[in-house]
């Protein structure tokens, strides 16, 4: 392992930079705010530059020059190919099959890949009160496919979600076909730790990668449930200087626009 | 044709205790003024309907206009929690708030339908979430008589009053949108009455790219409201005062902190936000 940019890099910046390594050139991808939007920008700007970045404000093409604090930042509209309104963005492009990749996050997430970004505790009485479900049941249910980044703990890594916003493999294999879902759902779990991706078979989250520094037990005890890891679990390639240097002027743009 | 008046009068006008009231706005002009006139002439026990309830739901929430909230995703975007919404729906402060619940998706068919003059929407949408449980009487499944697919019905939103921000308005009431229109003209056309709140009126109205016009037989009241859709932004005019939305987490974590700004800034204030 090389250790002189691996040491500065932070849990955060490694997860954004595996992220934006998963999307590849030349995809139409749903955003959404936060660490979605830094992750599918920063694949725009180094690996992969003819990726269309749809968001749900009705931008499509947006290459914002600045990371957008909000969906609809003003940047985005000006930046964009065509900007459309928001019924028709959800239906024409996203239920009209054109979405390649949806790039979610979520606060809870089961071994099914299943996400919660509704309440935690009861929907009655909550514990938190979560922002709730946005375009993320539509766009797990019909993007082709789905990159999942979420922070890894057994607070969010959990056996039973406290609310089922939105759809990864169901309660059982097969579960996507009978809900009649036309995308494949998450086919990458993204986190601080490492990458899971779904068990060819079962859909059950493997654990196939960590991150420099991070250990296999590390990650089974962050997790909510006996979790399952691939046999030959890989260690993530750091981030390169380029990676990482471009991930960071993003960054200050962010906090420049506040 | 659309009455021209003070945003004031309008807002006495259209606006009555118990409706049910859409402020929209998707993250772009967001008819910030209106709502805290609404605010000023102490309103009680709206139905808010909102996407995403963004700010000024939270204010209007924690200032006890509220007794419903229809919605589809309530955070203020990239800065975190609603906090006077979590705290009505989590400690019934200032009073219970009850949740009517969707997704984005879900929500824009409800506006479509609402302007289409169809009982409902229909959409590929909510099946296998939770969120089917908790809006019962709003999401139905429905079979498709000509395939027999399984599809999602959602039901009309038509709100009592539809409450929009827009760039400019002509003198005649000719309204002109343009940047992320979001669905402000989908909720003029399903709402009862309607106020649309501008940054200025004109003599004429000049084309703009990608703009679209609302003819002022379709609007109820126009009202001229400068910087009315700030901290959001006005394309064109000004840009989102992104400090703000940062400020008002700490502003609104706390009840005191949140009536002492409201009282200045809100209630003390003859219609300038």
């Amino acid at each position: 392992m090389s250790t002189k940019v691996e040491d500065a890099v932070s849990a955060d910046e490694m997860m954004t930079v595996v992220a934006a390594r998963a999307l590849t050139d030349e995809t139409v991808c749903f955003v959404g705010i936060g660490l979605p939007s830094t992750a599918a920008n920063l694949a725009r700007l180094t690996h992969a530059p003819r990726t269309v970045l749809v968001y749900e404000s009705g931008t499509i093409g947006s290459k914002p020059r600045t990371l957008p604090l909000s969906i609809g930042d003003g940047e985005l509209a000006e930046t964009a190919d065509a900007v459309v309104p928001v019924p028709e963005i959800f239906a024409y492009w996203l239920q009209g099959g054109r979405i390649d990749v949806g790039f979610l996050g979520a606060a809870q997430i089961d071994r099914l890949g299943n996400l919660n970004s509704t309440v935690i505790g009861d929907y009655e009485r909550p514990k938190v009160r979560l922002p709730g479900a946005g375009g993320a049941p539509e766009i797990a249910a019909m993007a082709g496919e789905v990159i999942v980044i979420i922070r890894q703990s057994r607070r969010s890594f959990v056996e039973r979600l406290d609310f089922r916003t939105s759809v990864g493999y169901g309660v059982a294999p097969g579960d996507r076909t009978r809900l009649a879902m036309p995308g494949k759902g998450p086919t990458i779990v993204i986190t601080d730790l490492g990458v899971l991706r779904p068990d060819t078979e079962t859909r059950e989250l493997t654990l196939t990668q960590v991150h420099p520094g991070v250990s296999v037990q590390e990650a089974r005890e962050k997790t909510g449930w006996p979790l399952q890891v691939s046999e030959d679990v890989e260690e993530t390639e750091p981030p390169t200087d380029g990676e990482l240097s471009e991930l960071r002027r993003l960054r200050a743009t962010l906090e420049a626009n506040e | 044709m659309a009455e021209i008046l003070p945003l004031d009068e309008a807002v006495a006008e259209l606006v009555h205790d118990g409706d049910s009231v859409a402020l929209e706005g998707f993250t772009h002009l967001i008819p910030f003024a209106a709502g805290h006139e609404i605010v000023r002439q102490h309103r009680r026990d709206l139905a808010l309907i909102r996407m995403t309830p963004d700010l000024i739901y939270d204010q209007m929430i924690g200032a006890g206009c509220a007794r419903k909230l229809i919605f589809s995703w309530g955070g203020n975007p990239g800065v975190g929690s609603l906090h006077r919404l979590r705290d009505a729906v989590e400690h019934d402060w200032p009073g219970p708030l009850e949740l009517e619940e969707h997704s984005h998706a879900g929500m824009a068919a409800r506006y479509a339908a609402g302007a289409s003059n169809l009982p409902f929407g229909t959409l590929r949408g909510y099946v296998g979430t939770e969120l089917l449980g908790h809006a019962e009487d709003t999401v139905a499944a429905i079979d498709c008589p000509f395939t027999g697919e399984t599809l999602t019905a959602v039901r009309a939103l038509r709100p009592d009053v539809g409450i929009v921000h827009a760039q400019r308005a002509d003198r005649q009431g000719n309204v002109q949108i343009w940047g992320i229109v979001g669905v402000q003209k989908e909720i003029v056309l399903a709402s009862v009455r309607s106020l649309v709140t501008v940054e200025e009126l004109v003599d004429d109205l000049k084309p703009e790219p990608g703009a679209l016009v609302l003819p002022t037989w379709a609007v109820g009241a126009v009202a001229e409201a400068p910087h009315g859709a700030h901290p959001s932004y006005a394309h064109s005019y000004y840009d989102r005062d992104n400090g703000f939305y940062q400020r008002w987490d700490e502003i609104s974590r706390d009840r005191d902190s949140f009536q002492d700004w409201i009282a200045e800034h809100v209630l003390s204030s003859a219609g300038v936000a």
